[in-house]
């Protein structure tokens, strides 16, 4: 179990030993190409499976089979649908801004990429181990809302620019509270640095310690991807596909891609803050343990979006802004308290 | 100091707009997302049926009636045939009588599902959807079993009905009214007991009694807003006073209401098949007509509670094969003209769940 544990780290050092010195600047360098194909490849597989989940997943919950033609139990589906976007024409309107038009989907694809570099995969191996890793994430994350707003602009549709409002309002309002669940996190750690705060939960989760934080962070989560019941942005019920509505083929699979990813990432962040990370019994290696807790969270996320109905506009706002964000400042206090009580009990007893 | 000042957004929602019923269209003014103007389109589905009418013969009409309100065919059919025979002073056999109700009723049951998934997936409650036409499945296969067709089922024959159910109707029709109070509960826990549903849908879109009765508002839209008004109580057709059933009337005038009245009428929907699948006689289904239909000079008036309404037929015979005149009174047409009075200052979302509310059936709206 041991050498499957450490199976990354050997195949990395083998790769860096190639170039005599290991700690040459050419060995750095191929690393982190190696990293950032490797994230990219894990985006790519992650939005080909969920993809495929979800259509499963909301098949098992409307009782319907779902995809099932293509290949066994249809499983090759999302790679058909994938061929299929290829040979799309790529229209542009002819009233779009057109270089923000293009360049919007690049930038939501770009960002799961950069966020999922942060994350430990396991023990030793995040691709770039930042000192400022939460911090980082959220800044990252949070450049989402300018490209579905670029995307909704430059479309020159109505549909889309208020899909694109509505983007604007409600990612920015829930970046609030979201940050805020994550600080108290960090309070007990005393850490923004991501390998730090799985480290730190060798014994127990912080789902434990903060049972309240964790709610608010899936809840402002969801509504951060844009996935139902917060899904405005793209409600095909009332602004048809909201900021994608003139996208076609590729550049409408990099949207795709993109909230796939983001889902991803918004996940790989609630394991490691919330889950442990990859920590577990050693019966898996860590890798898989963090991809399992992934999974559980993105389960969650899919399972709520297939059961219920969209929230309407202002309900959203006033859930942000009179529940969530007092709520977060309420987490923040307490777990200063209990900080600050710890202490206490820790100087009177030691 | 400069005034600050917006401007109006207009939006052509339809008619391929994905919440639109049908090919409906309204061009939409908002004042960001709350509406401030709407002026319904109609009439991307018209097919003159009324002018059709007039050069087809009486039985040739009927599969016709079948696309006003597609997914309440076998109602359709019902007004129709009967104006005919109130034209001509025919009587129909017992057994036709009931089976006319019979499906005339689950043909409510099924338009009603419908309703309840589109009305679940307009503000996108995908699962309820799924599962209210898994259900109305089983409702399309017993009609299948009877006419040999699921949607336009013309099944009703001026003088009775097209044929016999089959033998594995009765155990079908059976099964299905004992499983509907589970599906009823199914549905209310995935949809009408949702949280985000009621937060929704009540208080939403408020239709009072004085206004729907100004606007002739008929069917279960009506019935929300507190008026106990059903054409099946009113002014009984075919057989419909034998039957022991109630009205369900709700007084919340809101979109909430409207979409729970669905489900009353259900509930008595289905008391009045047991209570016909009680009484049934032996018999035959079919009156003795004579080949050629040619009705007595005169005119006729019959209307029958759609699902959706009240759908009423007037007809003009002088005296041969073929309708001088036809008129249908469709209940979602007149039931539209409530949606730019009521659905003013509200937001985008409760338009479509207003618009929703309605259950518009465009073949109806347009004819």
């Amino acid at each position: 179990m041991d050498a499957l544990n450490q199976l990354p780290l050997n195949i990395a050092a083998t790769i860096r030993s190639l170039f005599g010195d290991s700690h040459s600047i050419w060995a750095d360098l191929t690393m982190n190409v190696i990293n950032i194909i490797l994230v990219i490849v894990l985006i790519v597989l992650a939005a080909l499976i969920l993809i495929l989940l979800e259509r499963k997943i909301a098949g098992w919950t409307s009782q319907r089979p779902g995809p099932n033609r293509l290949g066994p139990h249809g499983w090759f589906q999302t790679i058909a649908d994938a061929l299929k976007l290829l040979g799309k024409e790529d229209v542009t309107p002819a009233g779009a801004d057109k270089f923000i038009f293009k360049i919007a989907p690049m930038i939501l694809f770009a960002l799961p990429m950069m966020t999922l570099a942060v994350i430990p995969y396991g023990k030793g191996m995040s691709p770039i181990d930042l000192d400022l890793g939460i911090v980082y994430f959220l800044a990252i994350s949070a450049v989402s809302t300018l490209s579905l707003l670029m995307a909704g602009w430059s479309s020159n549709n109505k549909y889309s620019m208020l899909g694109g409002m509505r983007a604007v309002a409600q990612m920015i309002s829930y970046e609030i509270p979201l940050i805020f669940s994550l600080l108290g996190v960090v309070m007990i750690t005393q850490t923004f640095s991501l390998s730090k705060i799985v480290e730190a939960q060798s014994t127990v989760p912080f789902v434990v310690l903060q049972p309240l934080a964790f709610v608010i962070y899936l809840i402002a989560g969801i509504a951060e991807v844009n996935r139902a019941p917060f899904d405005l942005v793209e409600a095909d019920q009332e602004v048809v596909a909201g900021p994608f509505t003139e996208y076609t083929g590729l550049r409408w699979g990099l949207f795709f891609l993109g909230e796939y990813g983001n889902m991803t990432a918004v996940a790989a962040l609630t394991t490691t803050v919330f889950l442990g990370g990859w920590q577990g019994p050693a019966i898996l290696p860590g890798y898989a343990w963090f991809f399992l807790k992934v999974g559980i969270i993105i389960f969650f996320q899919m399972w709520v979006r297939w059961t219920f109905p969209r929230i309407r506009i202002d309900h959203l706002m006033g859930l942000a802004w009179k529940v969530l964000l007092p709520l977060s400042i309420l987490n923040i206090l307490l777990t200063g308290l209990g900080i600050y009580i710890y202490d206490l009990v820790l100087r009177i007893g030691g | 100091m400069a005034v600050e000042r917006t401007e109006e957004l207009t939006l052509n929602m339809g008619p391929q707009h994905p919440s639109m019923h049908g090919v409906f269209r309204m061009v939409v003014h908002f004042d960001g997302e709350i509406v401030t103007k709407i002026e319904p389109k109609v009439g991307y589905l018209h097919r003159g049926l009324e002018k059709l009418a007039e050069s087809r013969t009486y039985p040739q009409f009927i599969p016709y009636t079948d696309r006003l309100d597609y997914l309440a065919s076998p109602h359709n059919n019902l007004a129709y045939v009967q104006t005919v025979e109130k034209l001509m002073g025919l009587q129909i056999p017992e057994r036709a009588e009931y089976l006319r109700v019979i499906f005339a009723e689950l043909a409510r049951i099924a338009s009603h599902l419908v309703f309840i998934a589109s009305m679940a997936l307009d503000i996108a409650g995908w699962t309820a959807w799924a599962y209210c036409f898994r259900d109305r499945e089983r409702i399309l296969d017993m009609f299948e079993m009877t006419a040999g067709s699921r949607l336009t089922v013309n099944i009703m024959r001026i003088g009775g009905l097209s044929g016999e159910p089959p033998t594995e109707f009765w155990p079908a029709l059976k099964s299905f009214l004992d499983d509907l109070p589970e599906m009823l509960e199914e549905y209310f826990g995935i949809f009408y007991g949702n949280e985000i549903t009621q937060a929704r849908l009540k208080g939403i879109g408020i239709l009072s009694k004085e206004l729907a009765e100004n606007l002739s508002i008929t069917g279960p839209v009506l019935r929300a807003s507190g008026a106990n008004y059903d054409v099946r109580k009113a002014e009984p057709y075919g057989i419909y006073d034998r039957f022991d059933f109630n009205v369900p009337v709700r007084y919340g005038c809101d979109s909430y209401d409207r979409t729970l009245l669905r489900l009353d009428e259900i509930i008595e929907s289905a008391k009045i098949i047991r209570q016909a699948m009680r009484d049934i006689p032996e018999g035959s289904v079919m009156a003795k007509v004579s080949k050629i239909i040619k009705p007595p000079v005169g005119e006729v008036y019959h209307r029958v509670e759609n699902p959706k309404g009240e759908l009423g037929f007037y007809i003009v015979s002088d005296g041969s094969p073929k309708p001088a005149r036809l008129r249908i009174r469709s209940g979602t047409f007149i039931n539209i003209q409530m949606l730019p009075i009521v659905a003013l200052g509200w937001k985008m979302q409760d338009l479509i769940a207003i618009f929703a509310t309605l259950d518009a059936v465009l073949g109806e709206v347009d004819k």
